[in-house]
């Protein structure tokens, strides 16, 4: 048995350590907002926080994580407010088409600002370029990170 | 529209919604899913059914039924639109469901769907609104044309109210009028305003179920690998160190594949690692890139079918003032969406439903039929939100496949492809050559032109019936035949090579996509040899075609083409007409060094006819071009011994935010011509316009896909005649 903190909250999961932690949070606690896309940790859809950091999750063993991690997946952040304005923005401009890639692209856009509140566009593309977007909506996440930044009263 | 050929899968949509009508009501698992999560077929009975379309219950809810599913094109949204705006009813309001097969959803693609839908949906909609109105009447003893529909109430002449929802049970006992009147596009209130789309909240939350989501109670988790050589099967498989995987539940095989069954997705891939599988590859281990392009060569002399012709191109060359001829070539390409190829399936004595995302609801569902060997009608299809299509969702060999392994076992059964799976084993667009020569007059405009197509007809596959008597795949005339362009004489030939190892299939822009490279390059290249400005040439050759004109000269002002540019900058353009639409697109690129490609700016100017939610065209048309640059400079899947080489997206590289173009400004004409297809015409614009603007800079052409292929190094392939 492995203990993880999973939003917040404490999770048994019975699996090997060497499980990655996408397929634990997927198919073992059913929580399939966050997505595989390559299993190499090339395309970024599978991008969840470890302690607010981004992580790509197909490629991190859960018996690497531990009990005091803090794992937070698209599931939760549902009352943060970087987490909320970070969606409004997305919704504002309709960056979304397929969608399948955007829980990725968000998870790693919340990180970005929270680490960074008003980033330059070469940090932007510094934070975001580890995630694929066959849609290619780039540009409007883009526009979309720039207009939470300026929502949040810091001009670039 | 001009004398556009349908292509192949836009030729069945049509048939198939022209003869749709009939409502096939699903009960559908599981029930209570928040609005848009998912697109199952909830089950309900409506007290108001008045097409296959709209549902509208005693309790008010207002049931939209999708005949096009939705990939990211922003299908649903329009189409919700298109049915609002007769039903006179906030489309925030309305539920989504895909359609059932059966139910219209037969095939989403060719960018056919605004098309297709335009007329049916909003027929749709007034229909159900004339028979409210109808039902208040007989409440109200009033005429019907004194009842107003407005945001969901029938409004009565003495201020009389009532809801939807409190006239369906009287509306339902009316006829369905023959007739219905629409409204004019100047009383539009949704049509051609931006609508947000409706799918997105759902996808920025993370609930959005897609194929790959489902999770079925009772479910095991199946990883799969085929035999990596097209054609060939399994030998000898070893289960024992599989078995031994803890969650590993079982190892199932078809004759060309191997299935590791377990719990949960990891233990399965752990299980498929650690099984001894022999393969017996077969014929296609002898095939290499190589093979492919050796016999593609072969179809550039020798016979041909006359795909098209008028007037006399070889007389006119004879005659002409200068020859000019150029060979273009390009690669096989994978469609790789970002959601791999996945299928759920539970296969029962009396019955299967099935989960998954595709373009083709009714092939699925006919070929679970077939493998089953279950009535259609015990098998339930239910359509997911699709994590991209681009193409690859038109075929359907992952649902005979997951039904093959499904029948072996009682539980439900979810197959994922790992993405070494989905890549190597894909349906690919195909290699082509092209081969034109035009004879020119003495200010080097055409006189004749002659255009060889060398490749295989994927029609001739995916949808026999579709292949033209003499052998043709109309979906080739897309670029080529259909352009903006009028020749004084012309031939369009097409020697058919099917390739060994590979199976071929559509992919986003299909004909255009693959007919416009050539084209517009070589015409580029014409008015390089001429002299003339790029814009300027095309300018005279469309000069009596208004719409080719007004997209044009609209690039031209807002990419401030022929001003001044930076060192190592250069402008291209690409003009088309494709999917019914008209589109001109310059890009604006910076080459630090003949592999340093940025793309600095993207200019667009679109005609596609009356436009449902503009900004949805213009994000189609963003996506479409970076999708189509990421194929034209990085990709071509190569073969080695019947092995396909590219497999993650280490090898097969999408373009990054880093990478995309930092500025595309969309331009749209207004129009009131028939809606024309969009969700391809941007990559369709991609390659021809970058190689234009790449040669502007680098002063050679570039004929060869992709575009920092060697192949396209300063070699001279370049040559002209003097005839």
């Amino acid at each position: 048995m492995l203990t993880l903190q999973v939003n917040g909250k404490s999770v048994e999961v019975d699996v090997d350590p060497d499980t990655p932690l996408l397929w634990v949070l997927r198919d073992v606690l059913g929580m399939t907002g966050t997505k595989y896309g390559c299993g190499i940790a090339e395309c970024g859809v599978c991008t969840v926080h470890v302690d607010g950091r981004p992580v790509r999750s197909c490629s991190l063993p859960v018996g690497l994580i531990g009990p005091q991690k803090a794992i937070t997946t698209i599931e939760g952040l549902q009352a943060d407010p970087i987490a909320t304005a970070v969606r409004k923005a997305w919704l504002d401009i309709d960056v979304v088409q397929c969608g399948y890639c955007q829980p990725g692209q968000i998870m790693a856009a919340i990180a970005l600002l929270k680490k960074i509140p008003n980033p330059t566009d070469e940090q932007i593309e510094a934070g975001m370029s580890g995630n694929l977007c066959r849609c290619g909506t780039y540009m409007r996440i883009r526009a979309a990170i720039r207009n939470v930044a300026a929502a949040q009263g810091v001009t670039p | 529209m001009t004398s556009k050929r349908v292509s192949s899968p836009a030729l069945r949509r049509r048939q198939v919604l022209g003869g749709a009508g009939a409502f096939v009501l699903a009960a559908i698992l599981p029930a209570g899913r928040s609005r848009g999560a998912g697109m199952l077929v909830e089950d309900a009975t409506a007290s108001f059914a008045p097409n296959a379309y709209i549902r509208i219950g005693s309790d008010n809810i207002v049931t939209m039924i999708l005949p096009n599913i939705e990939m990211g094109q922003g299908i649903y949204t329009s189409s919700v639109m298109l049915m609002a705006e007769e039903l006179a009813i906030d489309p925030q309001s309305v539920r989504m469901e895909a359609a059932p097969p059966g139910g219209g959803a037969e095939i989403t693609g060719g960018s056919t769907s605004s098309m297709t839908e335009w007329m049916p949906l909003r027929q749709a909609g007034a229909a159900a609104r004339t028979m409210l109105q109808q039902a208040a009447a007989a409440r109200w003893s009033c005429a019907p044309g004194n009842c107003v529909a407005q945001d969901g109430y029938i409004l009565g002449p003495a201020g009389q109210r009532l809801s939807y929802g409190e006239l369906a049970a009287d509306a339902a006992n009316l006829p369905v009028p023959k007739d219905v009147t629409l409204k004019t596009p100047a009383q539009f209130r949704l049509i051609g305003r931006p609508m947000h789309r409706l799918d997105s909240q759902v996808k920025v939350d993370g609930q959005a179920t897609f194929g790959i989501d489902v999770q079925v109670p009772g479910q095991k988790i199946g990883a799969v690998a085929a035999c990596p050589v097209i054609g060939g099967h399994v030998g000898h498989v070893d289960t024992q160190a599989a078995l031994k995987i803890r969650g590993v539940v079982t190892v199932l095989q078809i004759d060309d594949a191997v299935c590791v069954v377990a719990d949960h997705y990891w233990a399965a891939r752990k299980g498929l690692a650690a099984l001894d599988v022999q393969w017996v590859e077969g014929a296609n281990a002898t095939v290499d890139t190589q093979t492919i392009y050796r016999q593609l060569e072969g179809g550039l002399s020798g016979p041909a079918i006359v795909a098209d012709h008028h007037g006399d191109p070889q007389q006119a060359m004879n005659h002409a003032h200068g020859r000019y001829s150029a060979t273009y070539r390009q690669p096989l390409l994978a469609h790789a969406t970002m959601e791999p190829i996945n299928c759920t399936i539970h296969v029962r004595p009396d019955g299967c439903d099935i989960w998954t995302g595709t373009q083709v609801a009714e092939r699925a569902r006919d070929t679970t039929a077939e493998v089953t060997g279950l009535p259609k009608d015990r098998i339930k299809l239910h359509s997911q939100y699709i994590g991209g299509g681009f193409g690859r969702r038109l075929e359907h060999e992952y649902v005979t496949q997951a039904a093959r392994f499904g029948r072996q076992v009682s539980y439900p059964l979810k197959i994922i492809w790992s993405r070494e799976e989905d890549i190597t084993r894909d349906r690919f667009r195909p290699a082509y050559l092209d081969h034109l020569e035009a004879g020119l007059d003495e200010r080097g405009y055409i006189t004749g032109l002659t255009h060889r197509i060398v490749g295989p007809a994927v029609v001739a596959r995916w949808e026999p019936s579709g292949l033209s008597a003499n052998g043709y795949d109309d979906d080739l005339s897309v670029g080529t035949v259909i352009t903006p362009y009028t020749y004084p004489a012309y031939r369009l030939e097409f020697a058919r090579r099917e390739p060994p190892g590979v199976i071929t299939a559509w992919w986003r822009g299909v004909g255009g996509t693959r007919g416009l490279f050539v084209v517009e390059g070589f015409i580029d290249e014409l008015a390089q040899r001429a002299g003339v400005d790029p814009v300027a040439y095309r300018r005279e050759m469309v000069r009596s075609n208004p719409r080719a004109l007004a997209v044009l000269d609209r690039v031209a002002r807002e990419s401030g083409w022929g001003t001044p540019l930076p060192p190592n900058c250069g402008r291209g353009v690409a003009l088309q007409f494709a999917f019914g639409s008209y589109l001109a697109t310059v890009v604006e690129v910076e080459m630090a060094a003949a592999h340093d490609v940025r793309i600095r700016r993207v200019t667009c100017a679109v005609d596609c006819g009356q436009v449902i939610n503009p900004d949805q065209i213009t994000a189609q048309i963003e996506g479409g071009l970076i999708f189509g640059f990421s194929a034209a400079l990085y990709n071509e899947i190569t073969l080695e011994k019947g092995r396909v080489q590219q497999d993650n997206f280490h090898t097969w590289r999408v373009m990054r935010m880093n990478e995309a173009p930092k500025r595309i400004d969309v331009h749209l004409i207004e129009s009131r011509e028939s809606p024309g297809g969009i969700g391809e015409t941007g990559t369709a614009a991609a390659a021809p316009a970058l190689a234009n603007a790449m040669a502007a800079v680098q002063k050679r052409r570039y004929r060869f896909l992709p575009l920092l292929s060697p192949l396209n190094q300063p070699s001279g392939h370049e040559k002209e005649q003097q005839g």
